[in-house]
């Protein structure tokens, strides 16, 4: 690993474990353990887009369907079936991934406008069908009463337990994530990104990479939906709709797609953005999201966190 | 009151799609303007004929202007929009990669999505139908006569813009810039103003889309989206590119929707077209009326 990434791997510890202290401590900001939470698990999903995006280069407008699998296959196998919920995520995985490689294998055949249409059609198809399968699903009014999450008997149902859960699976991810871009997978997908053709004619296994990427991408974000479900114990469609999806390529583009730090700095920022800095704007917020994405894409193409650099410069400098 | 019989709904069911499925081709049309010239797909064009809807209802409701009037100004309005989007994002992006401008489409898509609701809040709006709220009864069948506007909007439409890009030496000159930027540039076509025209007139058709359908189906500022997916569905079913195939894809889409929705589950009405656009996208992605030789050469 870099010693760049070593350095903002222990930053980032650092700051998730001083986080719970201050939070909890200042009346003012203590519910931001809850929002942490979210942003945590949108993390999940986003590593999997940036490396999807950033380092292979293909879209996916979908990804809140990959969510909404893990998440409804854990709710309904643990309230209807009464399975384990850590069965349960382990299913939603198996589950999500055999979809992701389905849709992923014709899918990926598609190049940038195709691909992102299909992807986004793919979406909203599993959307309808959460809607309309009510038998299973509950449909549009969904379906509540999710147990909890337990290890070892001891069950995680504060804020606290549940935060530490979250942000440990998300450093595990983060370091799983950080060591398949440095390795051989990691150099032909972005030998992907640069020119499929080249890389095609070196030899490298273009389909096959993307096929495995997009599945990869996609367990993440099962696993995210998953605990989603046990945390909020309820379940609608309206959580896994098309916006979704494409509030998480924001977040992926606004941090900088380039980069897997920068999916976490978008993710934290605009899940903050919209759960708790936005309020003020009530309905309005897509006029908001809508002008930063914009504003992202046309002045810093390459996003927030490629501001960091060039900050610590200026900052040593100084 | 006839009795409703089986011929009848079918009728109804056929007039249901047929009229849905011309907003879908001239959204298709709307995909092609820009694709034709740009090779863009224009994640905002839905949006286009969600403005075109609010902002005729702007113009006969709360302004009370007379209709014609009416749809002139709305048509304009949204054209100005389409070249204000051109001139301030596209434009400014030259060379930027294909991800880019999906995204910066997709932005503006939702730009236009917030300022809707910002101007006109979540309700659905309506108008009364441009020749009186009167149905036409046709084997058993209620036909509405606004019906029979969006038809015919929909064929002086294609008419118009077949003419365009097939006679006028404007038209001719954005093919060109299609084909070839370089070679149209080396001829003394100007590209960056021909890029302007496709979006003002990929606007205008959604404008009249827009215009015309919301006395039938009313129209929110959500609407967007879901309009744009089907009518890309319509445009690659057709084949991107070409006019004729978006009409007779999106009013095959319609009807196939329509149908779906009266005999096997309203639900599932909107999945159709969906699934339809994934099969053709995964098994012919040159279009049911596209030319399987020239798709070749593009990029899927």
């Amino acid at each position: 690993m870099q010693s760049s990434n070593r350095k903002a791997l222990l930053g980032l510890t650092l700051f998730l474990i001083l986080f719970p202290v201050v939070a909890m401590n200042v009346s003012a900001i203590g519910h931001y353990l809850d929002i942490m939470i979210f942003v945590g698990i949108y993390c999940l999903i986003n590593m999997g887009l940036s490396l999807l995006m950033g380092y292979a280069g293909q879209i996916s407008l979908g990804h809140a369907a990959f969510f909404g699998l893990g998440a409804y296959t854990s709710g309904i196998l643990c309230t209807k079936f009464s399975m384990s919920p850590w069965l349960a995520m382990v299913a939603g995985v198996g589950i999500t991934a055999l979809v992701a490689y389905i849709v992923g294998v014709p899918s990926l055949k598609l190049k940038g406008h195709y691909l992102a249409m299909a992807t986004l059609g793919f979406g909203v198809i599993v959307h309808i069908f959460f809607n309309e399968e009510v038998s299973l699903t509950g449909g549009p009014s969904g379906f509540s009463d999710i147990p909890g999450l337990s290890i070892l008997g001891f069950s995680l149902n504060s804020d606290l337990s549940y935060y530490i859960l979250v942000w440990f699976l998300v450093l595990l991810t983060l370091i799983f994530s950080l060591n398949v871009i440095h390795s051989r997978i990691g150099r032909a997908l972005r030998s992907l990104h640069d020119s499929e053709l080249a890389a095609d004619a070196m030899g490298v296994e273009t389909s096959r990479y993307k096929v495995m990427i997009f599945v990869l991408s996609a367990v993440y974000a099962s696993v995210a939906g998953s605990l989603y479900t046990h945390y909020v114990g309820f379940l609608s469609p309206s959580s896994f709709d098309f916006f979704l999806s494409i509030k998480l390529v924001m977040m992926v583009v606004v941090g900088g797609m380039h980069n897997i730090w920068g999916a976490l700095l978008g993710t934290w920022l605009l899940t903050f953005l919209g759960n708790e800095w936005l309020h003020v704007f009530h309905d309005f917020d897509i006029l908001v999201y809508g002008a930063i994405l914009l504003a992202v894409v046309m002045f810093l193409p390459d996003g927030l966190v490629h501001l960091v650099p060039r900050m610590s410069r200026v900052w040593k400098r100084g | 009151m006839t009795k409703i019989t089986l011929t009848g709904q079918l009728i109804q069911y056929l007039f249901t799609g047929v009229t849905v499925g011309s907003i879908y081709a001239m959204v298709a049309v709307g995909f092609n303007i820009i694709y034709n010239v740009t090779e863009i797909i224009n994640f905002a064009q839905g949006e286009f004929v969600m403005l075109g809807g609010l902002i005729m209802v702007f113009f006969t409701v709360t302004a009370k202007l007379p209709l014609p009037l009416a749809f002139v100004l709305t048509v304009a309005a949204v054209t100005g929009v389409g070249a204000l989007m051109e001139r301030f994002t596209i434009n400014p992006l030259k060379n930027a990669s294909v991800l880019t401008m999906i995204i910066v489409t997709i932005a503006v898509s939702i730009l236009f999505k917030g300022i809707a609701m910002f101007v006109w809040g979540k309700d659905p709006y309506i108008f009364p139908p441009f020749s009186g709220s009167k149905p036409l009864f046709f084997y058993g069948a209620a036909i509405q006569t606004q019906t029979l506007w969006v038809l015919f909007m929909t064929a002086v439409m294609v008419v118009l813009m077949t003419i365009f890009f097939k006679k006028t030496r404007y038209g001719k000159a954005m093919l060109a810039c299609a084909d070839n930027p370089e070679a149209a540039r080396l001829v003394g076509i100007r590209v960056n103003v021909m890029i302007l025209i496709s979006f003002a007139l990929s606007a205008a058709i959604g404008a009249v889309a827009g215009a015309v359908i919301t006395p039938i189906s009313l129209m929110e500022y959500d609407r967007g989206a879901l309009l744009a997916l089907k009518g890309f569905g319509a445009a690659v079913l057709g084949g991107l590119g070409s006019f004729y195939g978006a009409v007779v894809a999106g009013i095959f889409l319609g009807i196939i929707e329509s149908m779906c929705a009266g005999l096997v589950s309203s639900g599932y009405k909107d999945a159709v077209a969906l699934i339809l656009l994934l099969l053709v996208l995964y098994v012919r992605p040159s279009g049911l009326f596209g030319n399987v030789e020239a798709s070749k050469i593009k990029e899927f």
